[in-house]
């Protein structure tokens, strides 16, 4: 699955698309391969507040509950309803519908600190290598 | 994302079928030091390979398994009084050819380890026990039948053991082998080829919970790719797939069997974790007995019981689980969702007070408390035929 060029990515596989100060954040195709079947989204809701770097909800499948940080900081103005009843589109769809929160940012410079797609797929295809070593 | 299960990879201890499961593209996980597979995303992954057991068959790699061999030294009964010695259930109603499930116990009457006992000879057993417990158990062995006359054999790297589970692994086996495999009991064994490969065993055992055989076959890698490779063929029309180490767990879990280190450990009796048909105390000796006829006389603190989420959220181990009034009463064992039953299910040690069918508890899941249900155990038993095999205990 291609990597949009156009969203930034962080070291724990999320992803983030900024558009006039609203990011929206979703898991990468390689964390949704690497966690499989999902069947479980814990999203917090609108006005809450997160923390670049901190946790703001979680996605388990079958075996495993994995936490997801937030890229940037600021405020959710919107939680992905739909994922409730079908957690599976993280699979399927993850970096279109199954975006799971926008965020209004409080400090949009920390964006510069993300990947770029090309920086990303270096660093999971450098992890690929480390794992079958 | 932080997924909690680690993928390194150092120094782990690899089966005969490591290079081909990596090649299968697996995603291998540290499953007690041992470099498994927990799921193969390229055949449909953990659910597709849950169902395909219960539905139609799946084949396990399951070589991390350990293996002890117990036979007689100068003396007849040797082995017989040493295995009568170290394992809860009664070795002596075992005829040749016959398994039972059984388990090691510390004097305190909790768990060393459960195990399946074979009986290959008058006075000849073969242990199968945890791959996670391997080191702990043969010392074990050692160490408590060192008054008996039996030699101890630790044969955990002899062998490759592939598990064919699911209701139509007897037709694909059927395919591949000599034997007749419909006068192979549920819980008996035979020799005999697989794909012309001489076996050391072919049992009619497994942890699914489903119908299915567990092949015992020599442990180099070409050997052990033809047979997997042969199974994969017979069983194209079946829609056969490669299972990992995380079907198995929630077949395991649907069937209520006990997981070292989550149902049963060496802080766990025998009575709490439910398995007293597998515990002979009409034995008059075994490691355990005086402290589980003190128990017994003492009544149970806790018990195990099955949970059925009614809230959103999945219960997992170690979660803690609480009463109507916000009292701790338990904890979680093992919690998974159930593929086969769309629901979220776990097991827990609660009072028998709380163990109730129908009672409501309420499970913390990061730092919230979610209803859950007592339901009757286990959550899944497989349709038996009207000739029922019965599991022998």
């Amino acid at each position: 699955m291609a990597y949009p060029a156009n969203y930034r990515y962080t070291k724990e596989h999320e992803w983030l698309d900024a558009k006039d100060g609203v990011a929206t954040v979703g898991i990468t195709d390689y964390a949704q391969s690497e966690l499989g079947d999902v069947v479980f989204v814990e999203l917090p809701q609108a006005g809450t507040k997160v923390t670049k770097g901190k946790s703001f909800g979680t996605v388990e499948s079958v075996k495993a509950v994995s936490e997801i940080y937030a890229p940037a900081s600021g405020e959710i103005i919107e939680a992905n309803g739909e994922l409730h009843n079908k957690p599976e589109t993280i699979n399927s769809d993850p970096h279109g519908a199954a975006w799971l929160v926008k965020i209004k940012l409080a400090t949009p410079s920390e964006l510069d600190g993300l990947m770029d797609a090309a920086a990303y797929e270096a660093y999971i295809a450098a992890k690929g290598k480390e794992a079958s070593a | 994302m932080d997924s909690g299960i680690s993928s390194t990879t150092t120094e782990l201890r690899k089966t005969p079928l490591n290079a081909l499961h990596r090649r299968l593209g697996a995603r291998m996980v540290n499953f007690g030091g041992w470099d498994m597979p927990v799921e193969y995303p390229a055949t449909g992954g953990l659910i597709a390979e849950h169902k395909a057991v219960r539905n139609s068959v799946g084949v396990f790699d399951v070589s991390h398994m350990g293996d002890i061999r117990i036979r007689t030294g100068r003396t007849p009964g040797g082995a017989l009084a040493a295995v009568q010695h170290l394992s809860m259930n009664d070795a002596s109603k075992l005829a040749i050819g016959q398994a039972h499930y059984s388990a090691m116990l510390y004097p305190e009457g909790t768990f060393v380890d459960d195990v399946i006992v074979h009986r290959l000879g008058d006075d000849d057993f073969l242990f199968v026990i945890n791959a996670g417990t391997r080191e702990k158990d043969i010392s074990w062995v050692r160490e408590n039948s060192k008054g008996f006359d039996c030699v101890v054999e630790d044969l955990s790297d002899a062998y490759t053991q592939l598990a064919v589970q699911g209701p139509r692994a007897h037709e694909v086996l059927r395919k591949l082998t000599d034997v007749n495999l419909s006068a192979v009991k549920n819980y008996w064994f035979t020799h005999g080829t697989v794909c012309g490969l001489p076996t050391r065993m072919i049992a009619r055992t497994g942890y699914t919970g489903e119908d299915g055989f567990e092949i015992y076959l020599p442990g180099d890698t070409a050997t052990s790719e033809n047979a997997w490779n042969a199974l994969m063929e017979a069983g194209k029309d079946c829609g056969i797939i490669p299972c990992g180490l995380g079907a198995r767990n929630t077949l395991r879990l649907e069937a209520k069997m006990a997981l070292y280190g989550h149902e049963i450990s060496e802080s766990i009796n025998v009575w709490e974790a439910g398995l007293d048909r597998y515990c002979k105390m009409e034995k008059p000796e075994f490691v355990g007995r005086a402290a589980l006829a003190k128990a017994s006389v003492n009544g149970l603190k806790r018990t195990l019981i099955g949970l059925e989420m009614i809230d959103r959220g999945i219960a997992r181990d170690a979660y803690k689980v609480f009463d109507a009034a916000g009292e701790q009463v338990g904890v979680v064992t093992s919690g998974s969702p159930s593929p086969t039953l769309c629901k979220n299910i776990a097991l827990a040690y609660v009072p028998p007070a709380f163990a109730g069918i129908g009672t409501t508890l309420l499970v913390e899941i990061r730092s919230q408390r979610v209803k859950a249900r007592v339901v009757a155990t286990p959550f899944y038993k497989r349709p038996r035929k009207a000739a029922s095999q019965a599991v022998t205990n």
